[in-house]
């Protein structure tokens, strides 16, 4: 007989509220109180992180999403981003890219503040301050050439977690791909915070928007064999990205390493230890 | 007559201390030394198949047999089946664990290319639960350097590595999700799980 493998197991999880991208003003208002209501959710837990599991409660949407995602890239996305790799010359791309990463610094720089990481907001200052003016605006990176210490990227998704917020539910939103609930509301506040957009009737917002698609094509194109991979090749691409995502954003929160992780030569009982490490 | 018994019994009891001696210890015998140096040969074997521009076959095979040789596949492919794994027999096992050698190989193995004039360094060792974690960080022409780390443990007998981390992303977790879904879709048939193996990848 087949053993369907265990589901989710994630005790007491608190339900995000899910937000519908509506009506800006609106959003700002309800992105605030909700983070009040977040923050207080969040108090008193101590590490739910440590469930690892995978709580997808709304498997059933999120795949239909994700059909929706992988025939937006099939269609779209993918013929698109080779047109551009092919049409714009790699240096151009690469300006562009880093210009993208320069606009991205300041909505970092407001969330190492709210995570109270100091350093992480003077090295990202610093970084911005460099390459807006040694980098003409962004478009060169002399300051990772000066060795100064990589961007932070921080977001506001991981400035919910560090003030305790749980992970939630799986989610995977429509063209913006894999997330969690805690994530899709961190996105959400960062669209609205990045102090670039703010100004969206200064034509520099355009261009920002302009360089954002430009630089998502170009990621596109260059990590193409892996989303391919992802996409077309696995067996179960919405089950696979939605591994890879958790994965990798959970590492990226810092966490992933070795606790969470259990021996898959086991001692005691041969079975148990080739369980899901997660599971357990 | 008695000397005769004892002399026996001392042999014996000589054989048995000898070959108490000769077993191999049980005992975590696994160093950061040795750890850092099974992950350092293995990146020395990437680094020189990513700079010997053979075809996509040879660089298959080269991957198929660093892997062979410095991962523990068998316990990888055993856990990549979870529960399903008590109820295979040996035999399949063993056929599973062929089939999913060679799948790997070939699943990254033609993703070698991408490493063409990168190289791969050994940053750290730390004791981890009963293995050692090996930190590296790979430098790839036009991206920003990443962390790609080793679990090592000497617990199938010999010094390999169990798993490995490229950006926090297990590829034994990873894998077994991918296995985990192939399975559904034969119904939990593991003989056409191990075909279907054969041609993937």
């Amino acid at each position: 007989m087949y053993v369907k493998r265990e589901p989710l197991r994630i005790a007491d999880v608190k339900v995000l509220p899910v937000i519908h991208p509506p009506f800006r003003r609106l959003a700002q208002a309800t992105a605030l109180i909700s983070v009040v209501f977040v923050a207080a959710c969040a108090g008193g837990q101590p590490d739910a992180q440590a469930g690892r599991g995978t709580f997808d409660p709304y498997e059933e949407q999120n795949r239909e999403v994700h059909a929706f995602n992988r025939g937006l890239d099939r269609n779209l996305v993918r013929p698109v981003a080779k047109g551009y790799d092919a049409a714009i010359p790699d240096d151009i791309e690469n300006a562009l890219l880093r210009f993208s990463d320069n606009t991205s610094l300041p909505g970092a720089i407001v969330n190492n503040v709210l995570q109270l990481n100091m350093r992480g907001a003077i090295h990202d200052t610093a970084r911005l301050f460099v390459n807006t003016t040694v980098g003409l605006g962004g478009l060169f990176d002399p300051a990772s050439e000066m060795g100064m210490p990589p961007s932070t990227d921080a977001d506001f998704g991981e400035t919910l977690h560090v003030w305790g917020a749980e992970e939630g539910a799986y989610i995977e939103l429509p063209v913006l791909g894999p997330s969690t609930q805690r994530d899709t509301f961190g996105t959400f506040v960062d669209f609205f915070t990045n102090p670039l957009r703010y100004v969206l009737e200064n034509p520099a917002a355009a261009v920002d928007t302009g360089t954002g698609i430009g630089g998502g094509l170009s990621r596109r194109s260059k990590f193409s064999e892996t989303i391919d991979q992802i996409l077309y090749e696995s067996t179960d691409s919405y089950a696979q990205s939605r591994s890879l995502y958790l994965q990798g954003r959970r590492f990226e929160l810092g966490g992933t390493a070795g606790e969470n992780y259990d021996d898959p030569y086991g001692s005691d009982d041969p079975t148990a230890a080739l369980e899901d490490p997660y599971d357990q | 007559m008695t000397s005769d018994t004892s002399r026996r019994s001392f042999m014996l009891s000589a054989l048995a201390v000898a070959g108490t001696m000769l077993l191999p210890r049980p005992a975590r015998a696994l160093t950061e030394a040795r750890a850092r140096a099974l992950v350092s040969q293995v990146v020395s074997d990437i680094n020189d198949a990513i700079d010997s521009s053979g075809s996509q076959a040879a660089m298959i095979r080269e991957f198929e047999r660093i892997f062979g040789r410095y991962a523990d596949v068998s316990i990888i492919a055993r856990s990549t089946l979870g529960a399903v794994a008590r109820r295979v027999s040996n035999a399949q096992m063993r056929s599973y664990t062929d089939a999913f050698r060679g799948y790997v190989a070939r699943k990254y193995g033609k993703r070698f290319n991408e490493f063409r004039g990168g190289r791969i360094e050994v940053k750290g060792v730390r004791e981890v639960k009963s293995w050692h974690e090996v930190v590296s960080t790979a430098y790839l022409p036009g991206q920003s350097p990443f962390e790609v780390r080793f679990l090592v443990s000497d617990r199938s007998g010999q010094d390999k590595f169990f798993d490995m981390f490229v950006e926090g992303i297990s590829l034994r977790l990873s894998e077994r999700e991918e296995i985990g879904a192939m399975l559904d879709r034969r119904n939990g048939n593991v003989d056409a799980l191990i075909q279907d193996l054969r041609n993937a990848g």
